[in-house]
């Protein structure tokens, strides 16, 4: 009898300890192989600045209601509220304490593409890295050149204030285990090259889908529905659909679209509100052609109504 | 000779009754107001993109409403008007600031009205800085639902 016992305890703890290492395995944070970061030169700041403003870093990282100048300071800080808990956005600047300054290229691409912080640990998706994770080494490499020559600032950014399970970041890795991939979010014909340009900066760096296309209780995209809408994070009303069936801009053109991205301007002289004034203020600075990428992706996304 | 009379006091009547409902409507008030400042827009716009001819005088009105639908508009936010509109509940919390926001629209309007932008270039820059205030208010104050 005692011995029963003892076989069955034991086979109970081994069986915890597998199930343990296999989730631990499965969700373990995995940044890339150290040559992934390897002979990428010098990087091209010109390229790197594009990349900064497609990626729209400034507009979470700069302190808020910054103008001008001030938008390069990315001191962090700003307050990002979510069903899951407050997150404070960090200091990225290149202060060598308080923002990312000690870090190297591939501790910075890892964080990007791989939501994998310097010290190893899961990073929260509030941090838009499940979108960046499509960005080529290149632009990486790039981008982070330019951060690089940007201000430093000494300010401290407060820690992300979550309930449990959220403050425990190793939960993060079964998030990434369901939702975390690099893979085109849809099927366009990329053969065409405006086309494969516009789905690299909407998934990738512009990472329009975070706010336009509506989640899982657990956070994941519904992904039937992409760019399809959702409610707003940060309360009042909604993110508009901009797919092909979108009531509010389905029936503009490839040019409305680049030119609403250009001037802030709907076809009717309605202008750009909410979060999106930020946004749009970030796509002026993108080269014609990259809004009229941007723009035919969207007229090419499956409609949805 | 009757009919006519009575058909004129009826029409006359209407048109009275139309303007009543209107003015009870805030909501519809100020968002006239705003499709006639989007319509200047899109007249200033056109220019700017060389889409029109420059022209002095479609600058002049366009200008002209918006400074004077924009400087009546915050009147039209009497507290509790803002079911069924994209009026952000900030508007009441905050409405020094709305205003603030409005009077730098009218100030820009009548600053360019009484230095009217020259050519096509200065129409664009004056579209930039008037749009610019468009979204700083938009960015605050309006909710899409």
């Amino acid at each position: 009898m005692g011995a029963r016992v003892r076989r069955l305890v034991s086979t109970v703890v081994f069986l915890g300890v597998v199930a343990a290492a296999g989730g631990w395995f499965l969700t373990k944070p995995e940044p890339w192989p150290a040559a992934h970061w390897d002979n990428l030169g010098e990087p091209d700041l010109a390229n790197g600045e594009q990349m900064f403003w497609a990626g729209g870093c400034t507009s979470c990282h700069a302190a808020p209601k910054s103008e001008d100048a001030a938008k390069l300071v990315l001191s962090g800080g700003l307050p990002l509220k979510s069903p899951f808990g407050t997150f404070h956005v960090p200091n990225i600047s290149p202060d060598e304490t308080a923002g990312i300054g000690s870090w190297t290229l591939a501790d910075f691409g890892n964080a990007m593409t791989r939501g994998v912080g310097k010290d190893g640990e899961h990073l929260y998706p509030s941090f838009p890295y499940g979108s960046y994770a499509r960005m080529s080494p290149k632009d990486i490499n790039d981008l982070w050149g330019f951060l690089e020559t940007l201000p430093k600032s000494a300010n401290v950014a407060p820690p992300h204030d979550l309930p449990f399970p959220f403050n425990i970041r190793l939960s993060l890795g079964g998030w990434k285990l369901l939702f975390f991939t690099d893979k085109s979010r849809v099927t366009v014909d990329t053969t065409d090259p405006k086309l494969a340009r516009g789905q690299y900066l909407v998934e990738g760096p512009g990472h329009c889908g975070e706010c336009h296309t509506p989640r899982n209780a657990l956070g994941g995209f519904e992904s039937a529905q992409w760019l399809a809408g959702a409610p707003n994070p940060e309360g009042e009303g909604r993110i508009p659909n901009i797919t092909p069936g979108s009531k509010s801009i389905g029936s503009w053109s490839e040019g409305d679209i680049a030119s609403y991205l250009e001037t802030g301007f709907t076809p009717e002289f309605d202008s750009v509100g909410g979060s999106m004034v930020e946004v749009q203020r970030n796509m002026a600075k993108l080269s014609a052609s990259d809004r009229e990428a941007i723009a035919a992706y969207l007229k090419a996304v499956p409609a949805v109504e | 000779m009757k009919l006519k009379t009575i058909l004129t006091a009826l029409v006359i009547a209407g048109c009275g009754v139309s303007a009543v409902i209107a003015a009870d409507d805030p909501v519809k008030v100020r968002e006239g107001l705003m499709k006639q400042i989007g319509g200047s827009m899109g007249a200033i716009a056109g220019i700017a993109k060389g889409e029109k001819p420059y022209d002095a005088e479609v600058l002049k009105t366009a200008l002209t409403t918006i400074s004077t639908n924009i400087k009546a508009f915050p009147d039209q936010f009497p507290a509790g008007s803002d079911a069924n509109s994209e009026a952000s509940p900030k508007i009441w919390e905050n409405m020094d600031d709305f205003k603030a926001h409005a009077a730098k629209l009218g100030t820009d309007a009548d600053t360019l009205l009484a230095q009217l932008p020259a050519d096509q270039a200065a129409v664009g820059a004056a579209a930039g800085m008037l749009g610019k205030d468009c979204g700083a208010c938009h960015e605050l104050y309006r909710v899409k639902k």
